[in-house]
C-alpha cells in the first residue's frame, strides 16, 4: 500500500496566540481550534471518525473532544508522543489510518497554557522520554532543552566554523515574517546586533535563539483524498511523510554524531515517497525550538551539506524573497510555541494561497518538519492539488 | 507555601542503576559492561544493544577524558543552581568508548576545545550526592 496522496489536509484552525489566555483551559483552547478546523473543512463535528493527539504534554485526551464536540462514531483514537515531532508524526498516522480504510476524517488538536501554566523545565520532568537524562544529567545541572541542545550547537561551531551571527540570521528573518502575520506574539523588528546583545541563556544559545512560551491552540483535519475533492477549500495533499529517530534517542550526550538528527534518516524516505527533491520545495516550515535546530535540519533535509548550514542561511536566504522561504508565520521563535502545529497550519495556508502578507507567490510544493524529544524528526511534504 | 529554596534534583535509582550511584559515593566512576560480549555502555541499561545479553558487570573508568563539546549555563532553570551560575557543563569522550556529562572545575569555557585532555574527579553536591566533575589534565 502506498501512502502518498491518499490523504489531504482539508481544514485548519487556530486560536489567538497570547501570553495569557485569561484562565481558559487547554481543553477550551483546543475545542475552539478544532471547531474552526472542522468548519474550515466544510464538514460537521459528527463527521469526525478519527482522532490523533500529538501533544507532548497536553492534559487533554481524545475522550474530552468526543464529549464536547459530540462525536458519535469515533473509529480510531491514538497519540504520537514525540514531543515537538508529534504534530507531523500525527499527520502520517492519520494518513495511514485513512489509507487503510479505518476512517475518513481525522482531527488533530494541540493546545496549551504554555506560558501561564507549567513551563518547559517543569513539563519535561513529567515526560517518560526524559527519564534517563533526568536521572543522570539533571543532578549535574542539565535541566532544560536549551542546555541539552546547546552542546550540539557548540560541536557544530567547533567542527564547521558556524557562528552565532549565522544563528542570528534565522532569528531575524523569522521575526520579519512574524511582523507580517497578524497572529504573532513578537512584532518588534529584530536586528543581528539585537540578537548579539541579548543575554546568554545556555552558551552558545542567546535569548533570541530560544523559542517562546505561549498560550493557544491549533488544529487540523486530515481527510481521505477522494473525499477532500468535494470539500470547501482547495485540496492540500499529503504527498510524502516520514519519521526518523536518532542514534541514542534518549541521551544526546551518548550520540555518536550529535550534529545529525533523526530527520536525516527520515528525509530521504519522505522525498522519495513524494517524488520530489529539496530543489522542488517552494516554502518550508521548519520546527524552530532553537535557531540552531533550524540550521541543523536544513542540512539533514538535504538543502545543503552537513556543516554548510551557516553559509546557507546568510544574507536573508530564508526570507520571502530568499532562496528558501522558511517559517513564513514567525515560527516558535516569534509567532508562538504551539509545538509545531502552527507550522502545519501555516504550510496549508501557504499552499492554498491564504497566507496573507507573507504569501510565497505561487507556492505549490511545501514541507513541514517536527523535532522533539532530544532528536526525533518528522517531515511532511504537501502539494496543492 | 514555604519560601524554602527547592532542593537540587536528585536521582531516583533503580536496582539496575544503583551500582553507578554507589560507585560515585565511593569516588569511583563505574561503567556497565556486557558480561557476554564485553561491550561497555553508558548510561546503565538492562540489555546489551550489540548482543542482547542481559548479563552485565561493572568496571571502573580510567579517569581519563577529552572534550567533545560543552555549554555554559547562564539562565537559572532551577533555583537550586542559581548561586552557581555561570557553570560549564562538559560533554567528554572517555577512552572506554562512552561519554560523560559533568561540570567543569579549575578552568573557564574559553580554555576548552575539542580533544583537550581532562581528568575525572568527584564532588559532593551539597546534598549528600557525589557527582563526577572534570578538570583539565594539565592545569590551565
Amino acid at each position: 500500500m502506498q501512502l502518498a496522496n491518499k490523504a489531504a489536509v482539508t481544514g485548519v484552525g487556530d486560536t489567538d496566540y497570547t501570553r495569557d489566555a485569561g484562565g481558559r483551559s487547554a481543553l477550551s483552547l483546543q475545542l475552539e481550534a478544532a471547531l474552526k478546523a472542522i468548519s474550515d473543512a466544510g464538514i460537521r463535528p459528527e463527521d469526525i471518525d478519527g482522532i490523533v493527539m500529538p501533544s507532548p504534554s497536553s492534559p487533554v485526551v481524545a475522550e474530552e473532544l468526543v464529549t464536547n464536540l459530540g462525536i458519535p462514531n469515533l473509529r480510531f483514537s491514538t497519540g504520537t508522543p514525540l514531543g515537538g515531532a508529534g504534530p507531523v508524526a500525527a499527520l502520517q498516522c492519520a494518513a495511514a489510518a485513512i489509507a487503510s480504510g479505518i476512517c475518513s476524517h481525522v482531527l488533530l488538536t494541540l493546545g496549551r497554557t504554555g506560558r501561564t501554566g507549567q513551563r518547559i523545565g517543569a513539563r519535561i520532568q513529567q515526560m517518560p522520554q526524559f527519564r534517563i537524562v533526568g536521572e543522570f544529567e539533571a543532578p549535574s545541572g542539565a535541566l532544560a532543552p536549551a542546555q541539552y541542545y546547546a552542546p550540539m550547537a557548540r560541536r557544530h561551531m567547533e567542527m564547521f566554523g558556524t557562528t552565532s551571527r549565522q544563528l542570528a540570521e534565522i532569528a531575524v528573518t523569522t521575526r520579519q515574517h512574524a511582523i507580517l502575520n497578524g497572529n504573532a506574539r513578537m512584532t518588534t523588528p529584530l536586528s543581528i546586533e539585537d540578537h548579539q546583545a541579548s543575554r546568554m541563556i545556555a552558551d552558545p544559545l542567546r535569548l533570541f535563539d530560544c523559542s517562546l512560551e505561549s498560550d493557544g491552540a491549533a488544529a487540523v483535519v486530515v481527510s481521505a483524498a477522494d473525499r477532500a475533492r468535494d470539500l470547501r477549500r482547495p485540496r492540500v495533499l499529503l504527498a510524502g511523510m516520514a519519521e526518523g529517530h536518532p542514534d541514542s534517542p534518549s541521551a544526546i550526550t551518548q550520540r555518536g554524531d550529535m550534529t545529525r538528527l533523526g530527520l536525516a534518516k527520515a528525509a530521504p524516505r519522505a522525498f522519495a515517497m513524494a517524488g520530489v527533491t529539496p530543489a522542488d520545495i517552494d516554502v518550508a516550515e521548519i520546527y524552530d525550538c532553537f535557531t540552531y535546530i533550524v540550521l541543523c535540519q536544513l542540512e539533514d533535509l538535504g538543502f545543503c551539506g552537513k556543516g554548510e548550514g551557516g553559509a546557507f542561511v546568510e544574507g536573508g536566504a530564508l526570507g520571502l524573497k530568499g532562496r528558501l522561504p522558511v517559517n513564513t508565520h514567525g515560527g516558535l521563535l516569534s509567532q508562538a510555541h504551539i509545538a509545531g502545529m502552527n507550522h502545519v497550519v501555516e504550510l496549508v495556508r501557504q499552499l492554498r494561497g491564504e497566507a496573507g502578507r507573507a504569501q510565497v507567490p505561487g507556492a505549490e510544493v511545501g514541507l513541514v518538519t517536527g523535532y522533539g524529544d532530544l532528536g526525533d524528526g518528522t517531515l511532511a511534504i504537501m502539494t496543492r492539488g | 507555601m514555604s519560601q524554602m529554596m527547592p532542593g537540587k534534583p536528585m536521582p531516583d535509582p533503580s536496582p539496575e542503576t544503583q551500582p553507578y550511584w554507589d560507585g560515585l559515593a565511593q569516588g569511583r566512576l563505574m561503567l556497565q559492561r556486557c558480561a557476554d560480549c564485553g561491550r561497555i555502555r553508558h548510561y546503565p541499561q538492562p540489555m546489551c544493544a550489540a548482543c542482547h545479553s542481559m548479563a552485565a558487570d561493572w568496571i571502573e573508568a580510567s579517569g581519563e577524558a577529552t572534550v567533545h563539546s560543552w555549554t555554559v549555563a547562564h539562565h537559572p532553570f532551577h533555583a537550586a543552581f542559581r548561586a552557581e551560575l555561570p557553570y560549564v557543563l562538559v560533554t567528554a569522550d572517555l577512552p572506554e568508548g562512552v561519554r560523560l556529562l559533568a561540570q567543569l572545575r579549575d578552568a573557564k569555557a574559553e580554555a576548552l576545545r575539542p580533544g583537550l585532555k581532562l581528568r575525572i574527579g568527584f564532588e559532593d553536591n551539597g546534598a549528600g550526592l557525589t557527582l563526577p566533575v572534570l578538570r583539565p589534565a594539565i592545569p590551565t
